[in-house]
């Protein structure tokens, strides 16, 4: 029945020119960049302001300078979790896509990807082969093998969980989910305490580089500090470039791709142009756990520890991504994850600085990212990217 | 295939027969009467705490939905429940203290959980931070008996006990306030959206509470509040009078669990009556279908309000309750993993149905509270004596995987809970009736019609 298996080599569509091959792989890539710049330009312009504004209110330190000088680390920050963000999101909205449902159990997905990479540096740091495998070689095996365990536990659980549940009630399978998600923090846990990993498991990694020093700034006559950003940081951004690029190509190009999107497009007349929905839907959770998976051990990786509830915050904020960004839009989840990243990002390191400690910045950060889940759900509801949807009766 | 359904059919036959004749005349009454006086017996003459016991309180409960489904005379039905919760729990609460303590948590989650039915169940919105409104109310009471006050509003002094009465009403206030505060922004979200924001707004509620001690202490940050205030033991010489020469401890529980059976009574009678009305109707009709409901004339956004605030009420006042009757309560009371068991028990007992909502919400608290723990220190004393048990398995740990486990199996085999209610049944099941999964239900209903003329 599958219309890829049978078609053989004989390309149904035209070659397409490189020119709409470069577009099309690296045009979402340039809008996550644009928004890149957009967010930190605009957020560090804004806190600079504050700063300059509140500068006469504080004797004990230099409000501006204290702000310009931890400016490009936030920047830092903000890209890693805006990267953690929309990788995660990703795989709320492919879902969503072709399903129109909220796979709620996608951050437990994120963290059993986390612990498969955890596992495996544990194994590797048990047989003493650890520094050994070069950086490089590890971080590559470590990420396939998480994207390899959570793509296929989500495949699975689609095809317990949620396949008996597709014709039913909007509720039901998101209840299902609901109840997925805390089965599955529970027997990672039961896996991990007894496994001697421990609750809180260490993510152990060769020595990955220190950080690398991208220039030096000037923020007094007489004082310099280094631009720097940390290697593990740096890994995250480039692996987790290198997934978006690959999923465009994936989805835009290939006849997978296409498939795809035709069922998020109309599942039923899919069908009827010989596309095996169930195997379509399947590949898609196989996909979306996939990228979650690689951003688990990405995580894990930066952060040094996980546990089984990791997932829970991580898988929250980057559904409010997908929201941001227009759910059921692959691009839309990228600048989302961005631009939600960026705003955390700011908030968690300013909103101490600007109010004397009285407010604790990664507490807000959290209160921050569910009102502009909110705020966006009440004015546009479709999104930064997304397209207005008019609900079907 | 043929032999084997005429087996099937004599089995339900045979079922049928017995229902009919348990079922008919003065059968019911006796079987009844005589099932309750052994539980009875049996908790009162051996009411030391263990596995068995746990048996017998899981039965005592259920023998209340006995009462509830035999076709028996209402009088018959209340007098008989009015004894066994008015005078033989409290009885047995006296011999033995734990046991009260957990029924007055089954009663106050089966409270939590009828207002949660009337947002999940009447008006079909999926609401994951109901426990937000609980804290609320929480909060309120532990704030305003507490110095916390005097933080605050410089000068307050803590309130007395006496002022918990008014507290019950203006926790039921306040809650319904956030109720519509929240609902106002996020109640024209389509479901599944409303899921997801209310559970963010459960987890914003939590984080407050958690990081609410500066610049201000008004909750007191992670620590918790301590020492809340409780209600004055008006009944003292009622007990005295009585010659019961029980603790305070044991006063208050007793207190606690007529407080938490009053109210429960109160949530039932205005859960029943609203589902009845025109509100109910216009629930009903939301759930089924929003855009019919429009064309038919029911304003949407405020009737979905009225769900929300009338569900936070109930939270509000329940949580005045359980502050006053823990006396300390602390941010990670109030967190997700609440909301979603009260939200199990919704389910577990059938969305929209009264009886099932209390049925699920007394097994999820007997489990979670009495019998999870009892298998676990059952286990590790097995395990002592040298039989095979891997020392990791402590079901007690495993609340989550309980909860959890409940929501995928119900949702799968049986989405519309253990006591469903009428249309919800036929609403889920409308695409198997012509399977054969129709045939087996049919005779049931059949079955089920003969005894009522006589009852």
């Amino acid at each position: 029945m599958a219309v890829e298996a049978t078609t053989g080599p004989e390309p149904l569509v035209a070659r397409r020119s490189f020119r709409s091959f470069m577009s099309e792989v690296f045009g979402p890539l340039l809008q996550v960049l644009a928004f890149v710049i957009g967010s930190a330009t605009i957020l560090g312009l804004l806190v600079v302001l504050v700063a300059a504004a509140l500068r006469g209110t504080r004797t004990d330190i230099d409000l501006l300078q204290g702000t310009i000088s931890i400016l490009p680390q936030v920047i830092v920050d903000g890209l890693v979790r805006g990267f953690l963000y929309a990788t995660i999101a990703l795989g709320y909205t492919m879902v969503y896509g072709v399903l129109e449902f909220i796979n709620f159990a996608h951050g437990e997905i994120f963290m059993v990807g986390a612990f498969a990479g955890a596992f495996f540096s544990a194994a590797l740091a048990a047989s003493g082969m650890l520094d050994g495998l070069g950086p490089v070689l590890f971080v590559l095996a470590a990420v396939l093998l998480g994207m390899a365990v959570s793509g296929l536990l989500a495949m699975s659980i689609e095809r317990v969980a949620y396949r008996p549940l597709r014709n039913a009630p909007r509720l039901v399978p998101l209840i299902s989910a609901i109840g997925v998600s805390l089965v599955l923090q529970d027997v990672m846990r039961m896996i991990a305490v007894n496994s001697g990993l421990g609750f809180n498991a260490s993510f152990k990694t060769p020595d990955l580089g220190a950080p690398i020093v991208l220039g030096q700034m000037q923020i007094a006559a007489d004082r310099t500090i280094p631009i720097s950003i940390d290697s593990r940081s740096l890994i995250f951004i480039i692996v987790a470039i290198m997934m978006v690029t690959g999923l465009n190509y994936l989805v835009n190009i290939t006849k997978l791709g296409t498939a795809i999107r035709a069922v998020a497009q109309d599942r039923p007349t899919a069908s009827l142009m010989g596309i095996d929905v169930d195997r379509v839907i399947a590949i898609t959770f196989l996909i979306g756990g996939a990228l979650g998976g690689a951003a688990g051990v990405l995580f894990g990786m930066r952060v040094g520890t996980v546990n089984p509830y990791i997932g829970f915050l991580p898988g929250l904020k980057a559904f409010t991504a997908a929201v941001l960004g227009g759910i059921g839009n692959i691009t839309g989840a990228m600048v989302g994850g961005i631009v939600l990243g960026f705003l955390e990002a700011f908030v968690a390191s300013y909103l101490s600085l600007f109010t004397r400690g009285q407010f604790s910045g990664p507490s807000y950060a959290d209160i921050v990212a569910f009102s502009i889940l909110i705020l966006i759900l009440i004015f546009r509801p479709s999104g930064l990217l997304g397209e207005v949807v008019t609900q079907k009766v | 295939m043929t032999a084997d359904n005429r087996q099937a059919g004599q089995f339900t036959s045979l079922w049928a027969q017995l229902r009919a004749t348990a079922g008919r005349g003065p059968a019911p009454y006796v079987l009844t009467l005589a099932y309750a006086t052994i539980v009875s017996a049996l908790l009162l003459l051996n009411p030391t705490t263990g596995l068995g016991t746990d048996m017998v309180v899981v039965l005592f409960l259920l023998l209340m939905f006995v009462i509830y489904r035999a076709p028996t005379m209402l009088a018959f039905k209340l007098t008989l429940g009015t004894i066994l919760l008015g005078v033989i729990m409290p009885v047995f609460g006296v011999l033995n203290p734990f046991y009260i303590d957990v029924v007055t948590k089954a009663g106050m989650f089966a409270s939590l959980a009828l207002g949660l039915n009337v947002v999940v169940g009447f008006a079909g919105l999926l609401d994951l931070g109901y426990v937000a409104f609980f804290a609320v109310g929480a909060y309120l009471w532990g704030i305003f008996s507490t110095p916390q006050i005097s933080n605050i509003v410089p000068g307050m002094v803590p309130l007395n006990g006496s002022w918990f009465w008014l507290f019950l009403a203006i926790g039921l206030a306040v809650g319904a306030l956030f109720g519509v505060l929240l609902g106002l922004p996020v109640l024209r979200l389509r479901g599944d959206y409303l899921a997801i924001v209310t559970l963010g707004l459960g987890e914003v509620i939590r984080v407050l509470a958690t990081n609410l001690d500066r610049p201000v202490n008004i909750t007191n940050g992670a620590q918790g509040i301590k020492d809340v205030g409780r209600p004055p033991l008006f009944v003292e010489p009622l007990f005295k009078a009585l010659g019961l020469n029980i603790s305070v401890i044991q006063e208050y529980q007793l207190y606690f669990y007529f407080l938490v059976l009053l109210i429960l009574a109160l949530t039932v009678l205005v859960v029943y009556r609203l589902n009845n009305s025109r509100i109910g109707r216009a629930w009903t009709a939301i759930r089924e279908d929003e855009t019919a409901a429009i064309a038919m004339g029911v304003p949407l956004v405020r009737m979905k309000l009225l769900a929300f605030a009338v569900g936070a009420s109930f939270a509000g006042t329940m949580g005045v309750i359980f502050s006053a009757l823990q006396t300390f309560i602390n941010p990670p009371t109030f967190d997700l993993l609440r909301s979603i068991g009260i939200l199990s028990m919704v389910i577990l007992g059938g969305m929209g149905s009264i009886p099932g909502t209390m049925l699920g919400a007394v097994i999820v608290t007997l489990l979670d509270l009495q019998l999870l723990p009892r298998i676990a220190s059952e286990l590790s004393i097995l395990q002592r004596r040298g039989v095979p048990i891997p020392s990791w398995f402590d079901p007690a740990q495993y609340q989550r995987l309980l909860f959890g486990l409940l929501l995928v199996i119900m949702m799968i085999f049986r989405p519309e809970g253990l006591l469903p209610e009428d249309r919800r049944r036929q609403e889920l099941h409308q695409d198997d009736l012509p399977a054969p999964a129709a045939e087996q239900e049919q005779p049931a209903p059949a079955a089920e019609a003969k005894p009522e003329p006589g009852s």
